[in-house]
């Protein structure tokens, strides 16, 4: 198939951008969407143009690396589906394709639709540790998980940190990628000793980064790759209300 | 007070003073609801049912309290409850922005409802709204044969023109789309989320908005088409 791409060129950080037209030809509906973005890179390679730069790694959808917008929805027009598995078949001949980087303060275009997500990084550096014995592996079943908990825990902790989230927010909020790494570790008994500092770091990391706050329209569930629903965006504000009002004194017990 | 100022220091604390805020609010838009309804009652004792629920409201608390007392200090939390709320609106409103400086080219509104797109301006016109309420059924500038304490014939007589009732209707419109957004964003931000509710949260949202709305409407369309006078 044929398709015309408008692409978001920009050199460097800070620098103007603009789009660019591109003709993409004989596109089987097999590839991906990054195969096909290869194959439009070889061509300008070829023609001694610069090709254009887009992030990704594992391309099996679990890295969270690739990532754009196209069409205006994150990853594509695909449900629960990573740009990588976005296949061409979605598409038909003749279509526009608008490609974009994802759109935030706290995530500054590098080049064209590379942009730094290291926010995130600072997000789950700020969350801190899980008190537990290093050393040899832990017996699987030692600790016991009731069956929910372990199911909303493992939910949340398939946020693979891609970004649709923000880049689909009309806030540019990281909510629910904070709601998901905070109740990951709040649904399981060893995240319970830090479980009330983590949240609020990284709550005040995420403002700090320049996100967003989240007015609950429900954008980011529909785009999150990975299905994450705003019910942890929930249980991320009971937490913080819990580690701010209630939480007791720092000098208690006896020697208070 | 050191972790209330912890918790208002984030954006997440002040979204939970825009719920408690909106909660006083919800309270006093439900209560004024059933109030109107009092439109629809026979006359007690020669007096109007309005206007005898309106001198209880001047008088409630007396004589515990002097005069009006109650009354005062229920408006001045709700002035208090509406300046919170904007105060917070604003602030949020102005991070929000600085968070997303360019938009995109080509964008899907991805669930976004009417309601949730509506909220900041819808807000704006409420606002707008209550200033010319209150100059209209409070302090009578904006009516054009108010008579102080006449609560009933003061409704009767601003409600037979249809450009007043126009806007109150737009009005009880916005209001109706920003109950929607906010009773369900309410529960979502002070996080009242349990999986066996969760379902009834957003019926809950849209049934509140439209009692309130039907119920705030039925009296001045009975005035308007002229079963009430």
């Amino acid at each position: 198939m044929q398709l015309t791409l408008h692409v978001w060129r920009q050199d460097s950080p800070g620098k103007a951008g603009r789009h660019e037209k591109y003709e993409a030809r004989d596109v089987s509906e097999h590839m991906s969407f990054l195969e096909m973005l290869d194959v439009v890179n070889e061509r300008l390679t070829e023609e001694g143009k610069e090709p254009i730069a887009f992030e990704h790694d594992c391309r099996e959808g679990i890295c969270g690396t690739c990532g754009m917008m196209i069409n205006g929805v994150p990853h594509g027009p695909k449900s629960m589906t990573t740009a990588c598995q976005l296949h061409m078949r979605s598409f038909k001949d003749g279509d526009e394709i608008w490609i974009e980087p994802w759109r935030a303060t706290a995530f500054p275009v590098l080049k064209d639709l590379v942009v730094d997500r290291s926010g995130f990084d600072r997000i789950i550096q700020s969350g801190g540790y899980i008190s537990v014995r290093t050393g040899s592996a832990p017996d699987g079943n030692a600790i016991p998980i009731r069956k929910e908990d372990a199911d909303a825990a493992f939910d949340a902790a398939t946020c693979i940190g891609c970004g649709a989230c923000v880049a689909a927010c009309p806030n540019a909020s990281a909510m629910l990628f904070t709601a998901a790494k905070v109740t990951h570790l709040a649904k399981m008994p060893q995240g319970q000793t830090e479980r009330w500092d983590r949240v609020l770091g990284m709550v005040e990391t995420h403002d700090a980064e320049g996100f967003g706050n989240c007015t609950n329209h429900g954008a980011c569930q529909e785009a999150c790759p990975k299905g994450i629903s705003i019910d942890y965006i929930a249980q991320l504000n009971r937490d913080l209300i819990k580690a701010t009002l209630s939480a007791k004194p720092e000098e208690s017990g006896k020697d208070a | 007070m050191r972790r209330v100022a912890t918790l208002y220091r984030t954006t997440v604390g002040k979204k939970v003073l825009m719920a408690v805020s909106g909660l006083i609010l919800f309270g006093f838009v439900f209560t004024h609801m059933l109030g109107n309804l009092k439109m629809l009652l026979p006359p007690e004792g020669g007096h109007f049912a309005m206007d005898v629920y309106a001198e209880f409201l001047r008088e409630i608390g007396y004589p515990l309290v002097p005069h009006q007392t109650l009354l005062w200090v229920a408006r001045l939390g709700l002035l208090g409850a509406v300046f919170i709320h904007i105060l917070s609106a604003v602030q949020l409103s102005q991070a929000s922005r600085a968070a997303r400086p360019q938009g995109y080219a080509k964008e899907e509104s991805l669930s976004l409802s009417y309601a949730s797109r509506t909220m900041r301006w819808g807000g704006v016109i409420l606002l707008l709204f209550i200033v010319y309420h209150i100059l209209h059924f409070t302090t009578g500038q904006a009516h054009s044969s108010f008579v102080a304490g006449a609560v009933h014939q003061n409704y009767v007589a601003a409600f037979q023109s249809p450009l007043v009732y126009l806007v109150y209707l737009v009005a009880q419109t916005a209001l109706c789309f920003h109950l929607y957004h906010g009773v369900w964003s309410f529960f979502q931000t002070l996080g009242l989320s349990h999986p066996k509710y969760n379902h009834l949260r957003r019926p809950f949202a849209v049934g509140f908005a439209l009692v309130t709305f039907v119920g705030f409407l039925t009296p001045p369309t009975l005035v308007l088409a002229g079963v009430i006078s």
